[in-house]
């Protein structure tokens, strides 16, 4: 689970809805013009755009959505999601995990060569678990390897890790892009060239990166899973959003994503639907007021409940996503196994927000309308970061329905590196109105754990619930999917019942995809699944080779 | 003029060392910090993992120390490593961006003024006739105008409209397979648009600076002296009110060297281009320390040279300064 600026949801949302997505039975199918003559072929290139450029390609020093979008096509992990977010095998052939959950065992696939040539063997694994947690590397990703009590390697095609405890998400971790050994080993990894030029095991290799404009990526006809049909992956930058929609409709590029109002108003002629597919799935994040409960007007849980009874999630849908999106009712979204579909939620109901608000004291009414109790008005300030104009339109819209109640709301409007430093982690501020993209496994201690309260960390709300800290170390002390669905199941009764956010909706992604690409299966991995089967018939393709 | 250039050119020792000091506390005295920028919001992040980035990049050493490493290293020439995660030396960086950007502005920058001096010229000798009204009504257009929106306009009707022209970045994709020539008109393609939207609005500005010198010196009695004496309109105007009305513009022009290397940001946005703008943006955004203090340097070392430049050009063109006089 991580948060996003404006800025990173926007990247996350374009660049990497390969990596994050999930989906239902709901998921509109395009409607894919078939060809008689469209029998898979090799050949031709996919040119995506995206709005930021990747700043390296050794996976574990990047922290942008852009970085691991590419870095996602060169490297492998020993595990990966497979199309139904389910772990399967990648660069292991298999793995065990012992009873006790204490022992994973990989077992790796024989045969695979980096594209340099040289063999992957469990000397690649050890090292890219040394690098992580080497304190001298500046990489984000150490947390959940250091929960590593052993790691050793029998023979070259065996690795065996011990966990001090069961570690659910650990599992998931071993996702991580295998570096290879023989390139890095006894170097300086911020100094390595395959920062620029990395060398993968993954589908495509690197070819180029012209800086400021393009990277290109080539078919790796060695790749263990066979050679991906599409020859060249060209991930064009392109900064400004509608730019890119006119380079897309200029014939320039086959990928990027749309925002709500392309897609619903802008791509809804028979001129654009016969030559672009238009997909659609609820995207992995979701919208949220986090209320500060330190300070004394969020103390009280009916003030909350209020607060989400006023909101009308709908209108906020209609409004602002133009329909393209769904109600969040808690910190896990629709469609994944650890999702509840029982949960009550508060509706929107206005006057029962009324009666809330009363019950906690606030029934007099100043001059303005405005609640009043002990001779103080009901008003507090919604802060967001700047450059996120979905958000802003959120909070205006919030703003106007809280109004109706008699709260007072004002918006204000930070740059993301200040709203961190001086609001968030200081916890100097009432509401914010943030996002969180989550990962698939549904461990979310981090968020809402009693001892992640301190300055930096992200329960920057300040939630306590020692029901809800026991469930969580429940919840990821077991691989026992039953046994972790009974606790995030009751973690989602108790938030939704607290309110200590006012969870407000998941966005949908909308990636649209150039019609002479054929073969893509959407699924609630999203469509990114089986890109190295995709393909371009031969009489369609547009660039040689 | 000697004594001049050289107690001109000492006198920038000092200033370059006060440029430095504050570049160096304004960045640092902006909120944020750059570790916060890459490791916030991530659960995978422990305070660990901050305290090794910030030792990573010497933020842990008191401002002074910082403050001296990096004039120390200013004084080689070393602008250091970026912060941002591909940690490359700045100076790479810079010298990627600034081909793009200085040939893109230099060319602007000749169209600019080329345009805008006959036009203002134009504006001025024919002074309350429809010609001067049309081209002030036509240069309020291009101050009003804003750029990101001509911008869309043009890139729609010639890019998707009319498909004549490239509508964003530098090369088509594959042009580095074809000959010289026709990479080159390729590249030539894709300027068109950035240069037309880029000249347009300043072009207002000029002719209008360029039109009230020229009135101004034309009211003076030297030019009725000029035109008395039976001297040809054409002389009087082009030899005598031109040399004298240029002066303002000489300032302009001197003002203009650091923008050479400063990009605008939303026009290079717009456009997909690789400029300095963009670096300079996202330097700031993300507060990569020496991305954003190597780039003021640089800019505020150019915009002491440009002003050296324009004085001395205005020495040129007036005596009386160069003599010392008036």
């Amino acid at each position: 689970m991580r948060t996003s600026s404006g800025r990173s949801l926007l990247l996350l949302l374009l660049c990497g809805l390969f990596l994050s997505a999930c989906s239902h039975s709901e998921t509109p199918q395009p409607a894919i013009k078939k060809s008689v003559s469209a029998t898979p072929a090799t050949g031709d290139s996919l040119v995506e755009g995206t709005i930021g450029e990747a700043s390296t390609l050794v996976p574990i020093l990047a922290s942008d959505a852009s970085s691991h979008a590419v870095a996602g096509q060169i490297y492998n992990g020993l595990v990966k999601y497979d199309k139904n977010l389910n772990i399967v095998a990648d660069l292991a052939e298999s793995f065990d995990i012992s009873p006790d959950g204490l022992t994973i065992t990989f077992h790796l696939r024989r045969g695979v060569k980096w594209h340099d040539g040289k063999p992957f063997t469990s000397r690649d694994v050890l090292y890219t678990y040394r690098v992580i947690v080497d304190p001298k590397t500046p990489t984000a990703y150490a947390e959940d390897f250091k929960q590593v009590k052993n790691i050793s390697a029998s023979d070259e095609h065996t690795v065996k890790v011990v966990y001090g405890e069961p570690f659910a998400p650990a599992l998931a971790s071993w996702g991580t892009n295998i570096l290879p050994a023989h390139l890095l080993e006894g170097r300086d990894i911020t100094k390595s060239p395959l920062a620029r030029e990395p060398v993968g095991t993954g589908p495509y290799r690197f070819k180029e990166w012209v800086d400021g404009q393009k990277i290109v990526l080539e078919a790796n006809h060695d790749y263990f899973e066979g050679r991906p049909y599409i020859d060249r992956l060209i991930y064009r930058l392109i900064p400004d959003t509608s730019t890119m929609y006119m380079e897309l409709k200029a014939g320039s590029i086959d990928l990027m994503s749309l925002t709500p109002v392309q897609h619903a108003r802008q791509t809804a002629n028979p001129d654009f639907t016969s030559r672009f597919n238009k997909y659609r799935y609820p995207s992995s994040g979701y919208l949220y007021m986090g209320y500060n409960l330190r300070h004394p007007l969020f103390g009280d849980k009916r003030i909350r409940q209020a607060m989400t009874a006023a909101i009308n999630k709908d209108e906020l849908i209609q409004g602002v996503l133009f329909g393209m999106g769904q109600k969040a009712h808690g910190p896990i979204v629709p469609g994944r196994w650890a999702y509840n579909p029982n949960v009550k939620d508060i509706a929107y109901d206005p006057k029962q927000a009324v009666e809330l608000l009363a019950q906690a004291g606030w029934k007099e009414k100043n001059s303005d309308g405005i609640l009043v109790k002990d001779g103080k008005p009901f008003k507090f300030t919604i802060l967001t970061n700047q450059g996120n104009q979905q958000r802003l339109m959120t909070a205006q819209i919030v703003q106007q329905r809280l109004r109706q109640v008699g709260i007072d709301v004002k918006i204000r409007i930070v740059e993301w590196a200040a709203f961190l430093k001086e609001f968030i982690n200081k916890g100097n501020f009432e509401v914010v109105m943030l996002a969180w993209n989550i990962s698939q496994d549904p461990d979310m201690y981090d968020v809402w754990h009693s001892s992640k309260t301190n300055p930096g960390e992200l329960n920057f709300i300040g939630y306590k619930n020692p029901e809800v800290d026991r469930l969580l170390v429940a919840g990821r002390n077991t691989f026992d999917i039953e046994k972790r669905k009974q606790a995030y199941f009751r973690i989602q009764e108790i938030l939704a019942d607290e309110q200590p956010y006012t969870f407000l909706y998941v966005p949908d992604a909308l990636p649209v995809v150039s019609a002479r690409i054929r073969g893509i299966e959407p699924a609630p991995a999203g469509i990114g699944h089986n890109q190295i089967r995709w393909y371009v018939p031969k009489n369609e393709q547009v660039y040689l080779p | 003029m000697t004594r001049y250039l050289l107690k001109r050119i000492l006198m920038l020792i000092p200033l370059m060392f006060g440029i430095t000091l504050i570049t160096f506390s304004v960045i640092h005295l902006a909120p944020g910090e750059p570790v916060e920028m890459q490791m916030a919001m991530n659960p995978k992040v422990g305070k660990e993992a901050r305290e090794r980035l910030t030792k990573f990049y010497g933020l842990d050493k008191p401002l002074h120390e910082q403050y001296f490493s990096w004039i120390g290293k200013l004084a080689k020439l070393d602008l250091g490593r970026s912060f941002s995660s591909d940690g490359r030396p700045v100076l790479e960086k810079i010298k990627e961006r600034l081909p793009v950007t200085i040939s893109l502005n230099i060319i602007a920058l000749i169209l600019e003024f080329g345009l805008a001096i006959p036009i203002g010229i134009l504006a001025a000798t024919r002074r309350d006739t429809w010609l001067d009204k049309g081209i002030t009504v036509f240069v309020f257009v291009g101050f009003a105008v804003p750029t990101f929106w001509l911008a869309l306009l043009l890139m729609y009707f010639f890019g998707v409209r009319l498909g004549w022209l490239p509508i964003s970045g530098l090369h088509t994709l594959g042009s580095d397979t074809w000959g010289t020539l026709s990479y080159l008109w390729d590249m030539a393609k894709h300027l068109i648009m950035p240069v037309m939207v880029a000249s347009f609005g300043s072009l207002a500005g000029l002719s209008r600076y360029m039109r009230s010198a020229m009135l101004n010196v034309i009211s003076q009695d030297y030019i009725t002296t000029a035109r008395a004496k039976g001297l040809p309109e054409r002389v009087v105007i082009y030899k005598h009110a031109l040399r004298n009305a240029l002066l303002p513009l000489i300032t302009l022009l001197g003002f203009s060297i650091p923008g050479l290397i400063g990009g605008s940001v939303i026009f290079e946005t717009i456009f997909a281009i690789p400029g300095m703008g963009q670096l300079f943006y996202q330097g700031v955004m993300s507060r990569d320390y020496p991305v954003v203090m190597g780039i003021l340097v640089i800019g505020a070392f150019l915009t002491l040279i440009g002003n050296l430049v324009a004085d001395l050009c205005y020495a040129l063109a007036d005596p009386r300064i160069r003599h010392g006089e008036g």
